[in-house]
């Protein structure tokens, strides 16, 4: 009896210093010293209205925008309340099926040559705000036309939204979507 | 593998290796009750909290009121979050107003965190307040993991003292690890991670319009809200269109690294540390990556420190870094091929479907090995959507039992069983006195050491078995053939080794998984932790024997070969027909163009 006694005055103790004081106390800290990131790392327009995280991606379909990888979150693509990859087995038939019905949307968007994997492959989370230098390039002629515009203009746009390598090692060079077709909107 | 990543890679090892013995000696000190420079601080709170809780701190106990102790906390444990996740609804912090789990699913999802596996049946953005995350899973994470590391404690006792029955105070030990350990380490790691982007907020969800609505097909619901079918039994759906997204909040870094430093794996949303909240950038990753390993890596050391020869434990790292790195190169090697079953298309590139692009793909690949290896289960990759081989890698690495770096103590636990067969079998076979750091190892410590190894392989094998006869379990598989199958060996190892990572096409929430499951998970944590204790118990009761000619040197390179095999044999005996019959056979309809 002892024993249980202890285990139970056990939980309760460390449930209040785990689950209450520790995490309270991150939270403060956290508030103080990154609050944007802890809060999110929304972005916001002129009128400080929030319009996106650029953390998590959106769905893009029109011509006139960037597309972002295909995503596998349930009801609509890019749901944050469904995160989550597409589970598909790479010899799934179903997804074979699916990666060629993309590959020729893409192509009958005017994408020429070989598909850089990542825009046609869903990713883990389902809300991957980036694309690769690669997969965004391919899609220039595209916006370029639907937009009236130069295609060296859009080269420019998307070398400047390249991110590099994190401390200029970690990761890959990535492309934020939302970021750059917000971009594209203040520019008209 | 290009060479920002081969950097990268050397980087993360070196910086690993640096810290083992720091904070090895550190938790050797911590266990040992000697001065750390944490104890000004602690030892206060470390005495109130005993006296609270009316422990005698210097009360020694011996293996059966160890493991007494052990399974009554967990007993204990497992009530109160069982309670808390069918009270959901009535309690505090839930601003979704999130109903409360059902009870298959409130009894699996227990039953997970109160054994550090973490396996999850539910996604937590649309299932987990606040509450339940923070004063529930949080906690669990913490103790069950402190937990490992006292069974693994006790058993190093077990080894150094001699003539014996006491093996230290559970509850010492415990609240040792997690107040000058986990903490600590925690505090520090989650403002590391919120400066990359973690959340941490208590915050009600956020809506956020998009920049393009978007029209999609929407399931037609009930007025009971359950999904309408038409006669063939397709679900109903209707023209929608999305202008605005919710997008869920929480104290994410909080649990976020407990969640890797405690490998228990189980994340703050559905998609685990590939969730940009929860792993935003490629230096969060790389830090996730280095929590799952550091403490298991560094209890080696602890574990050298204690039986007063570093080389002990050093040997048993080298075994781990051997397979870890081995095992790396492999699915590095066959990820980054691609899918050739996409070659078709005109695609080039790696195999990039259920991978974030943030990340380098050596570093997601490094991810999917370390938290395997260990008893971690978070993923920064979707396991199912893994090249046939390289779903192989995470699939063995788990069902070799979680010894390469290993669960916060149950890996090293583990591992050292298996250093007791090594010693027993090559004892057996040069004809020397099976020894192991001056302990004879007899007929108690084989039996306890099989049982700590084979417990969760026949688990996995008899469960993965029936759920083949049942149709509910088949039909619950996402895949087709040779991958279904994939899909249900990977749950039940995952679940019977307490890892707590999947396929995670399967559709675990059914009653079937969330019941046998629960078996699998409470049989792989608590028969090995009890046989350990037992052989620690016995252990400690032998006088020492000075090694002599005819001892087997066990801190030497030959022995870390040998173990190594051991453990190989060990796990191609058991479980190459399985293998077989899923990743393998279906690597070869791929390759032999049969799909």
């Amino acid at each position: 009896m002892k024993e249980l006694r202890s285990a139970i005055l056990m939980l309760i103790v460390f449930t209040v210093l785990c689950g209450g004081i520790y995490p309270t106390v991150v939270t403060g800290i956290a508030s103080v010293l990154f609050p944007k990131q802890a809060g999110g790392s929304f972005i916001t327009d002129t009128n400080n209205r929030v319009i996106g995280s650029s953390l998590i991606g959106q769905p893009f379909s029109e011509a006139k925008y960037f597309w972002p990888r295909p995503s596998a979150t349930s009801g609509f693509s890019y749901n944050p309340l469904a995160s989550g990859g597409s589970n598909s087995g790479p010899t799934n038939p179903d997804f074979i099926k699916t990666v060629g019905c993309r590959v020729k949307t893409l192509q009958d968007s005017g994408v020429t040559g070989s598909i850089p994997a990542d825009l046609v492959l869903a990713s883990a989370s389902g809300l991957d705000p980036h694309v690769s230098p690669e997969a965004a390039n391919v899609q220039i002629p595209r916006v370029a036309k639907a937009r009236g515009m130069a295609e060296e203009v859009l080269t420019t746009l998307v070398a400047a939204h390249t991110e590099g390598r994190q401390l200029g090692l970690l990761g890959e060079p990535r492309v934020n979507v939302l970021a750059l077709n917000l971009q594209l909107d203040l520019l008209k | 593998m290009n060479s920002y990543e081969l950097l990268e890679i050397s980087l993360f090892f070196i910086l690993l290796l640096v810290m083992i013995r720091p904070l090895g000696s550190y938790m050797a000190k911590v266990y040992q009750g000697e001065r750390t420079f944490l104890s000004p601080v602690v030892v206060p709170c470390e005495k109130l909290l005993y006296r609270l809780c009316g422990v005698d701190g210097d009360e020694e106990m011996d293996w059966k009121r160890y493991a007494w102790a052990m399974a009554l906390f967990n007993l204990v444990l497992f009530v109160a979050l069982f309670a808390m996740l069918m009270l959901q609804h009535l309690l505090p912090l839930n601003p979704e107003k999130l109903p409360a789990f059902t009870w298959a699913l409130a009894l699996n999802t227990a039953i997970s965190f109160v054994t550090n596996t973490n396996w999850q049946a539910y996604s937590g953005e649309s299932a987990a307040s606040y509450f339940t995350q923070m004063a529930g899973l949080t906690v669990h994470n913490f103790v069950s993991a402190a937990t490992g590391m006292a069974v693994v404690i006790a058993l190093i006792r077990g080894f150094v003292r001699r003539k014996t029955s006491m093996l230290g105070n559970f509850w010492v030990d415990m609240t040792r690890g997690t107040l000058y350990i986990l903490l600590p380490l925690s505090l520090i790691g989650a403002i590391f991670l919120v400066s990359q982007g973690v959340i941490q907020n208590f915050s009600s969800y956020k809506t956020v319009p998009l920049v393009q609505e978007i029209t999609y097909d929407k399931a037609k619901v009930d007025d009971k809200g359950d999904p309408l079918k038409d006669v063939k039994g397709n679900p109903v759906t209707e023209s929608a269109t999305a202008k605005e997204v919710t997008i869920p909040m929480g104290p994410v870094a909080s649990q976020e690294v407990i969640k890797e430093l405690g490998t228990n794996g189980g994340g703050f949303f559905n998609a685990n540390s590939a969730h940009p909240y929860e792993n935003p950038t490629p230096l969060s990753h790389f830090m996730e990556i280095f929590l799952i390993l550091l403490i298991p890596g560094a209890l080696t050391y602890t574990f050298g420190v204690m039986v007063g020869n570093t080389r002990q434990g050093w040997t048993l790292l080298g075994v781990m870094l051997l397979l870890l790195i081995g095992s790396f190169s492999v699915l590095q090697g066959v990820e980054s091929s691609g899918n050739p079953l996409l070659a078709q298309f005109g695609i080039h590139g790696a195999n990039m479907e259920g991978k974030d692009l943030r990340f380098s793909l050596a570093g997601t690949n490094l991810f999917e090995v370390a938290t395997t290896g260990t008893s971690c289960g978070a993923v920064s990759a979707m396991h199912d959507s893994l090249t046939p081989l390289g779903g192989m890698i995470p699939l063995a690495l788990i069902l070799l039992g979680e010894v390469i770096f290993g669960g916060v103590g149950s890996g090293l636990y583990t591992m050292l069983a298996f250093a007791v067969i090594a010693v027993f079998v090559s004892g057996l076979m040069i004809g020397r006195t099976p020894e192991y750091l001056g302990k004879k190892i007899e007929v108690q410590e084989m039996w306890m050491s099989i049982v700590t190894i084979l417990t969760a392989g026949i688990t996995v094998l008899i469960l993965s078995g029936i759920a083949m006869l049942t149709p509910s379990a088949v039909s619950a598989m996402a895949n087709p053939g040779a991958h279904g199958l994939s899909e249900v060996l990977y749950a039940f190892a995952s679940m019977a080794n307490n890892n707590g990572s999947a396929f995670a096409g399967l559709n675990a929430n059914v009653n079937f998984y969330n019941i046998l499951g629960s078996l699998a998970m409470l049989l792989g944590r608590y028969v090995p932790a009890v046989a350990v204790l037992a052989m620690a118990g016995s252990l400690a009761e032998k006088k020492y024997v000075p090694p002599s000619l005819g001892t087997l040197p066990t801190d030497k390179v030959p022995f870390a070969l040998w173990l190594t095999l051991v453990i190989l044999i060990v796990g191609a005996l058991t479980f190459f027909p399985a293998l077989s019959l899923g990743p393998i056979a279906e690597h070869l309809a791929m390759v032999g163009g049969k799909i």
